[in-house]
Order: C-alpha cells, then structure tokens, then sequence
C-alpha cells in the first residue's frame, strides 16, 4: 500500500475517438494500481470506464473522462467522472436497463458499469448532456 | 493496430499485441473469416493475453469471431484470458458461452490437436 495522499490526484482526459477509451481504460488501471486496489478492483475499474468511455463516443461524440483519488470516510476512493454534452437520456430507468439502447448498441453499457463499482450515479439533462459518477473503495 | 494472425499448419492463431480499439476488434473478426476460407482452417486460436479489458462489446465481439468460425467449419479457442479480466467478466455475468478457453497458447494447441476427428 502506498501512503497517505498529499494532494488530491486528478487526471483528466478528453474522449473524443476510439483510442481515447482504450488510453482512459488503461490510466484509470494504472492508477488503481498505484494505488494499491485489488486485481479484481483493478478489472472492474478498466472495464467500468471502457464502458462508459465507449457510450461517450457512441452518443455524444466528445467529452471527457476525469480520475481523482480521494480520501473519505476512513477509506481511499477511485472516483471516475465521465461527462458531456451530448443530447442527454430521456429515460434514465430505461437506459440502466439491460439491453436498451438507442444507438444500435448492445444497451449494456451504464448497467455493466453500475454493476462494476461500488457507487454509481447519472445525472443528465435533454439537450445538455450527461455527467456519470462511480466510485471503487480500495479494500 | 492490425492484430497478426499467424498460420500453424491448420490452425489460425491471432496474437493480440496490445489493447484494442472496438474497430480493431471488428477488423480481427472480419480478417478471421476470411482466412479461415482461404486456409481451409479447422482451428482458431485467439490470444488474448495481452488485452486488458472485455468489456460487453469486446465479448460479443469475441463470440461472434468464435461462432463465425464455426459456421466455417473451424474450431476457437480463446487462451489467455487474466486474472483481472476474468474477474470483471464474472462480476458482469458476461460468458464465452459456447467457446473454448484454454489457460494459454500450449493449452489451446493441445486441446485442439486433442479434439481433432
């Protein structure tokens, strides 16, 4: 385990083609595994964003991806922001359906990621766009 | 970036290199098909290893290599699935339902070679 952070660790990277998920994925790996998560923690943190990354490209075409380690409530947190400003979801209960889509995809993206992290929220907006928030505590 | 796909006898075995972009996974699929014709290929094997992430887009992908091949009249089998990848995999219930898996490229040649007519 490494020590105590000195200052907040922020990253933010601009999603705007293919590449740009999978040099995402691969940071957001990296620094979990700087910062002393599990290799299952590691999997699902690379996948969660993947997924997310990948619905970036997919619907809005840009945007970004933020990584920040924080320390909360006794314990150490990967929390990962994915955001643009895209046309935003209309039905947010249906798009964390399995299997729902509107881009022709497979509709399991946001509910892959959900499933992946220990929190998980989306806030989005008709017109504005759509910002996700997940987090992995370090065990 | 291409994936090479190496030719073992009868057997085709894409080597992938790095993490892949979904239209290089796509673009792996298609070249698989075509050299399964043109090889008269009766075995697949596909090395993940070094790949870092089978997201839900990357195991369908895969699949879809797998059962593609197998319309063709050759057997997949994917090897080098790690630990980390597998892990996220379960936790999604994503499954290779219906393909082969062998711990690595040995394993893989050996069970092909095994279940040869």
């Amino acid at each position: 385990m490494t020590g105590r952070l000195s200052e907040p660790l922020r990253v933010r990277l601009p999603v705007s083609e293919e590449l740009d998920v999978v040099l995402a994925r691969t940071c957001g790996r990296e620094l979990a595994l700087q910062q002393g998560f599990r290799e299952a923690a590691t999997g699902a943190i690379a996948t969660a964003i993947s997924e997310v990354a990948r619905n970036i490209i997919v619907h809005a075409g840009t945007g970004e991806i933020v990584l920040e380690v924080v320390e909360g409530r006794g314990r150490r947190e990967l929390v990962v922001l994915a955001r643009d400003r895209g046309p935003g979801i209309p039905d947010l209960h249906r798009a964390m359906e399995d299997g729902y889509s509107t881009a022709g995809g497979l509709g399991l993206g946001l509910s892959s990621a959900r499933r992946l992290m220990d929190e998980f929220g989306v806030v989005s907006t008709v017109g504005k766009g759509t910002m996700v928030t997940m987090k992995k505590w370090a065990a | 970036m291409p994936v090479p796909i190496l030719r073992l006898d009868d057997v085709l075995v894409a080597s992938i290199q790095a993490a892949l972009t979904d239209q290089d996974l796509l673009q792996l699929r298609d070249d698989l098909s075509e050299k399964v014709g043109r090889f008269r290929a009766r075995g697949v094997i596909v090395d993940v290893t070094a790949l870092d992430v089978l997201d839900s887009f990357a195991t369908r992908t895969v699949r879809g290599i797998a059962y593609t091949a197998r319309l063709r009249g050759a057997r997949t089998v994917v090897v080098g699935i790690q630990p980390d990848v597998a892990f996220a995999m379960v936790q999604l219930g994503l499954t290779l339902e219906g393909v082969a898996t062998a711990l690595d490229l040995d394993e893989g040649l050996a069970l092909l070679r095994r279940d040869a007519p």
